[in-house]
């Protein structure tokens, strides 16, 4: 039962991740992208992995997902106009980076030797991946947490607009 | 009798047979929500007519115009499905569902008595709030499928909306899940057991009396951070920004008839959730407010688990309702102001509130 379920869901989660290299429109992409997360996150709770499945729905899905959708909106893209390499060069400049990936991919599945089947059940609970964070990984765990901080700081900076003579003409409205 | 009885003893059938039970229970999950809405709509009539002192409806089906809703669902089943010519098809055909569908299943781990729960997960609240984030996507593929530059308007301000209150929501919902140390709904829910001094929000939540004298304050303040939000969540006032109906253009406007149904069905389905959510992690779930009041699993499992649903959902509605009286007491915030609240307000607030109870909970845990 478990392999019929694995197979559709497999099924499901090629089909779309096909769809989002193939579909002329970024939206439609990026909701097609949508879905595949959403079947990585059925692979993620037929491994007893129910925390990791929720957290892929709620970070990927839910959160990121919605991010690329306000910036394809706010950029506006339309077809493939704006873009600096054209021609056959482009296409090659594709050829050489799927390669790559490719090649990155062969190496990554080889050095797999054996699958475990025997599944640790409490490998994907709340509680090993809080042990795993705050006790064994913790200084990394704690690095990268700075580092978006600091990024979140950056933004605000960044969007922070210094006081020009237009905001002085728009301050009596307010 | 004797085929069934070898059925059920196989193994190799019991996929089928928790099949059957999961497609039974969900079956009955859509006929309560779709009972519930009808029921809920009516109710916010009614509610809107006392705030405003006016009767309501009166008419159809007798008593108090209980049929009204029904006719009126029967007339947007029956109205013509107007798509414009210029929306992307199926996106536009398949949003409404997919907000319908992202808010009906969060009801999997809802409990609604000891055994009446779709399934106990052992993540189950964190489950709810990651299965409704979805509603997010769904919105903006509506706003973004309609090709009309006020819908789109309507569904990016309606989805900062919603992302910027996930935030205090979920913030919120660590209170009782810090005290519990669970995320299983019934976990959450059993810590609560017997009247409702122990309920989380009056400090209860598994601990005794010097701890909850001293959490008191927080826990009601973590309660009334997570209603709040979830107002805002649900788009009801005074955060009601994405669908004011008569005044903003939401990003609905382009939708009709059943489709348009659609969007208020999951509306009033995502009020009994969040109403639920509240009941079970905050107000003692499926227990009654004095323990007599409820019939022990050991006298009879199913008057345990009948009691235990009459409790869970009357508490619920009365949630329910809550959130209707304010939608007609309350004036609408403006969209600057809910983001203040929002990021200024319930964000420090329910932070330092995580902080203390923390806190608490490690000095009063033996």
């Amino acid at each position: 039962m478990e392999l019929t379920l694995f197979i559709i869901t497999a099924l499901v989660a090629l089909g779309s991740a096909i769809m989002v290299i193939t579909r002329k429109s970024p939206i439609i992409s990026v909701l097609f992208l949508v879905l595949t997360f959403f079947c990585l996150a059925v692979f993620y709770v037929m491994l007893g992995a129910q925390f990791i499945a929720a957290m892929q729905i709620i970070v990927y899905a839910g959160a990121i997902m919605v991010l690329f959708l306000f910036v394809l909106m706010l950029l506006n893209l339309r077809g493939d106009q704006n873009w600096e390499v054209s021609g056959p060069l482009r296409k090659w400049l594709g050829w050489i980076a799927a390669g790559g990936v490719l090649l990155v991919v062969i190496t990554a599945i080889q050095s797999v030797t054996g699958f475990n089947t025997e599944l640790d059940p409490a490998v994907g609970t709340v509680s090993s991946i809080g042990d795993a964070l705050f006790n064994r990984f913790l200084l990394p765990f704690e690095i990268v947490s700075v580092m978006l901080l600091g990024a979140i700081i950056g933004v605000v900076a960044m969007v922070k607009r210094k006081p020009s003579t237009e905001d002085e003409e728009e301050g009596g409205e307010a | 009798m004797n085929v069934l009885t070898s059925f059920c003893n196989n193994p190799a059938n019991w996929f089928f047979i928790k099949l059957a039970i999961s497609l039974i229970y969900m079956v009955g999950m859509i006929t309560f929500v779709s009972v519930f809405a009808l029921f809920a709509i009516w109710l916010e009539r009614k509610i809107s007519a006392w705030a405003q002192d006016r009767l309501g409806p009166m008419e159809t089906g007798g008593f108090h115009g209980w049929l009204q809703t029904v006719a009126d669902m029967l007339k947007l089943l029956l109205k013509e499905d107007i798509i414009p010519d210029a929306v992307d098809r199926p996106l536009f055909k398949l949003a409404p569902y997919i907000v319908f569908a992202s808010s009906f299943a969060a009801f999997a781990t809802l409990p609604f008595a000891a055994n009446l729960i779709g399934t106990d997960l052992n993540i189950g609240i964190y489950y709810i709030v990651a299965i409704s984030s979805l509603v997010v996507i769904a919105i903006i593929m509506a706003g973004w499928a309609s090709n009309n530059k006020w819908s789109l308007f309507g569904a990016m301000r309606s989805a900062s909306q919603m992302i910027s209150y996930e935030v205090p929501v979920a913030l919120a919902l660590l209170i009782p899940i810090l005290m519990a140390g669970s995320l299983s709904m019934q976990d959450l829910v059993s810590v609560q057991a017997g009247g409702f001094w122990n309920w989380t929000i009056f400090g209860g939540g598994g601990f005794k009396l010097p701890f909850t004298v001293v959490a008191l304050p927080f826990t009601v303040l973590a309660f009334l951070i997570y209603f709040w939000a979830s107002l805002a969540e649900v788009n009801r006032c005074p955060f009601d920004l994405p669908e004011g109906e008569s005044e903003i253009i939401g990003f609905h406007v382009e939708y009709s008839a059943m489709r348009f149904g659609m969007f208020f069905f999951a509306e009033f389905a995502n009020m009994f959730l969040v109403s639920g959510v509240a009941v079970a992690l905050f107000l003692g779930g499926w227990y009654a407010p004095l323990p007599f009041l409820e019939v022990s699993a050991e006298t009879s499992p199913v008057l345990h688990n009948i009691i235990g649903a009459f409790w869970f959902i009357s508490k619920s509605v009365i949630l329910v309702a809550v959130q209707m009286w304010l939608r007609w007491t309350l004036p609408r915030f403006r969209v600057d102001q809910l983001m203040h609240v929002c990021w200024k307000v319930f964000l420090p607030f329910s932070l330092a509130n995580i902080l203390i109870v923390s806190l608490l909970v490690v000095l009063f845990n033996q």
